[in-house]
């Protein structure tokens, strides 16, 4: 089956200063969760800034269904929703909630027709309830909410456009674990029913373990194990990944 | 007297909405809290007031008394002089708290300058020796770079070296490593736990990651929807849990940490 997303070979630069990414490789299957995870400053949100198209490679390649996405971002734009790592600076701080959260929907014409307000109003509600945020969030503005609430609106715009793809970075790192375990609830959820391929970049291998079958790890910009999850984490062979793994911090039982 | 004590704190909307209700808690030197609760709960809104720091159309009463100045209601030039010396935070999230026009290392330079009196290449020093406890490989050009030309990590990780060198009396802390990677994570929770005892500061933890907290507090204040539920040390909260709440986020934390825990062998 030909892989939704892949980079072949990809190096990659900022203007000025060294090699970010080098020589990285990865497929990402419909349906099946990636984890990409690695020390800060890796290059974890680089990979995902080139698999949305925001950045090129300076040699290598970067397919979508199994063709190169020069020239193709509008059909990259309609298969995959980001969620960033700032998420707040990316919610408008003048619209209020529902419009911030019905962009997508709008940007794309998804919903058309006679009853289109409704229907946007039923599909926010909708993607608001999935992550916990009470009906009257919809009339607010980002700024009055909490920190783990504005990354729940920032998770809300990317479900609510029915993506084929997630590319999420650090999208959980505000919440608390009942929250968290919510999400990867609703996340799985979607996989199954709708078949959607999230892409994860993560410090919380927990978080990981539980939404993504393959982990991809970085290392100072190159992949150092990639694989099903259960064996990349559980019986970790690069002395990076095991780093990784011996330093999740343990709670005292 | 307790350096910091909060009596019956209430924050409101100016729609009269209640976020934080009846909270009460001290802190005196060399103390460390942990403040758990659910997203929403209050936790930013308890450590905005104490800073003196509430955004427009929210107000505070109650008491809050730090180094024996009344917080609430005093003049912002009275505030001012404490925040720095008595109290600093670093908060969740980074980039609003840092200038998106200034090069990383100018920002840092600020405390040191303020605080400490350095000058000149004393300063540039300390600039670089501040990025590197906090792990940060290649601290020339972290210095250089501007806040949008450095990882998320990165960017937190300059926030904390700038809290740090304020070296305050009181560190409010609000999610400050829920950004790094684990090992990352371990070495700068390593690096704030040594200041903290070096200076004799006082800590107030804000995590969602109980096993973060627990590593970092002695005793911890439990929220839920803007009321404090429970208190007490952080093994007694822990392995026996008394509100509902609180049973929830440990019960949770601990079947997440399972998951991965069961596939090493
Ligand atoms: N400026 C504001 N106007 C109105 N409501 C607000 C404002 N700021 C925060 N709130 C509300 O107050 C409650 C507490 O917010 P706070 O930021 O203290 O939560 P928190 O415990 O820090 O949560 P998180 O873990 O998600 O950061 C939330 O329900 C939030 O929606
Ligand atoms: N706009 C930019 N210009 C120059 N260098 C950059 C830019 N953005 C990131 N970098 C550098 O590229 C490297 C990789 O950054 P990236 O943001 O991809 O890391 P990351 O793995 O996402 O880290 P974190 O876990 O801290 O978010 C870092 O050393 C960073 O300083
Ligand atoms: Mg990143
Ligand atoms: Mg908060």
């Amino acid at each position: 089956m030909t892989p939704v997303l892949e980079t072949r070979a990809i190096t990659v630069r900022y203007r000025r200063g060294p090699d970010v990414l080098t020589d990285v490789s990865v497929t990402v299957p419909e349906g099946h969760g990636l984890a990409v995870v690695g020390e800060s400053g890796a290059g974890k949100t680089t990979l995902t800034r080139i698999l949305l198209g925001l950045l090129r490679p300076l040699s290598g390649a970067v397919l979508l269904d199994g063709a190169a996405i020069d020239g193709r971002l509008s059909a990259l734009r309609r298969a995959v929703q980001p969620v960033f790592q700032d998420c707040y600076s990316s919610l408008d701080p003048r619209q209020r909630v529902d419009r911030i959260v019905a962009e997508p929907l709008r940007s794309l014409g998804l919903v058309t027709g006679p009853d289109r307000r409704a229907e946007l109003a039923r599909r926010v509600a909708e993607a608001l309830s999935c992550v916990g945020l009470p009906e009257d969030a919809a009339r607010r503005y980002p700024h009055e909410f909490s920190g783990g609430q504005r990354q729940r609106i920032a998770i809300a715009r990317a479900i609510a456009g029915g993506h084929r793809v997630l590319i999420a970075d650090e999208p959980f790192s505000a919440l608390d674990a009942v929250t968290t375990a919510r999400l990867v609830d609703l996340l799985s959820g979607l996989r199954e029913r709708r078949g959607l391929t999230v892409i994860l970049v993560t410090h919380d291998l927990a978080v990981a373990a539980a939404l993504c079958a393959r982990t991809a790890v970085l290392e100072r910009g190159r992949i150092v194990e990639h694989g099903e999850t259960a064996a990349v984490l559980g019986r970790p062979r690069h002395p990076h990944t095991r780093k990784l793994v011996a330093s999740v911090p343990r709670l005292p039982s | 007297m307790t350096y910091l004590e909060v009596s019956g704190l209430t924050v409101r909307t100016a729609g009269d909405r209640t976020l934080v209700r009846d909270v009460s808690f001290a802190l005196d030197r060399g103390d460390r809290l942990g403040l758990i609760g659910a997203s929403g709960a209050g936790k930013t809104l308890i450590a905005l007031s104490i800073l003196g720091l509430l955004p427009r159309g929210l107000r505070a009463e109650g008491r809050i008394r730090l180094d024996g100045t009344d917080v609430l209601g005093a003049p912002e030039r009275r505030l001012n002089r404490l925040r720095g010396r008595a109290v600093t935070a670093v908060f969740q999230e980074s980039l609003a708290a840092l200038d998106p026009l200034m090069r990383l290392g100018a920002q840092v330079a600020q405390p040191l300058r303020h605080r400490q009196g350095l000058r000149g290449k004393a300063l540039r020093a300390a600039v670089v020796a501040a990025l590197e406890s906090v792990r940060l490989a290649d601290p020339e050009r972290m210095a250089r770079a501007y806040p949008h030309e450095v990882s998320g990590g990165q960017r937190q990780r300059v926030a904390i070296a700038m809290a740090l060198a304020c070296e305050p009396a009181l560190l409010i802390a609000d999610e400050p490593t829920s950004s790094l990677d684990t090992t990352v994570q371990a070495e700068v929770l390593g690096l704030l736990d040594r200041l903290i005892g070096r200076t004799g500061a006082g800590l107030l933890f804000i995590g969602h990651d109980l096993a973060v907290v627990a590593g970092v507090a002695r005793r911890l204040l439990v929220l839920d929807a803007g009321q404090a539920v429970e208190s007490g040390p952080v093994a007694g909260v822990l392995s026996a849990p008394a509100h509902p709440r609180t049973q929830e986020l440990v019960g949770t934390a601990r079947r997440l940490r399972g998951a991965l825990e069961r596939m090493s062998p």
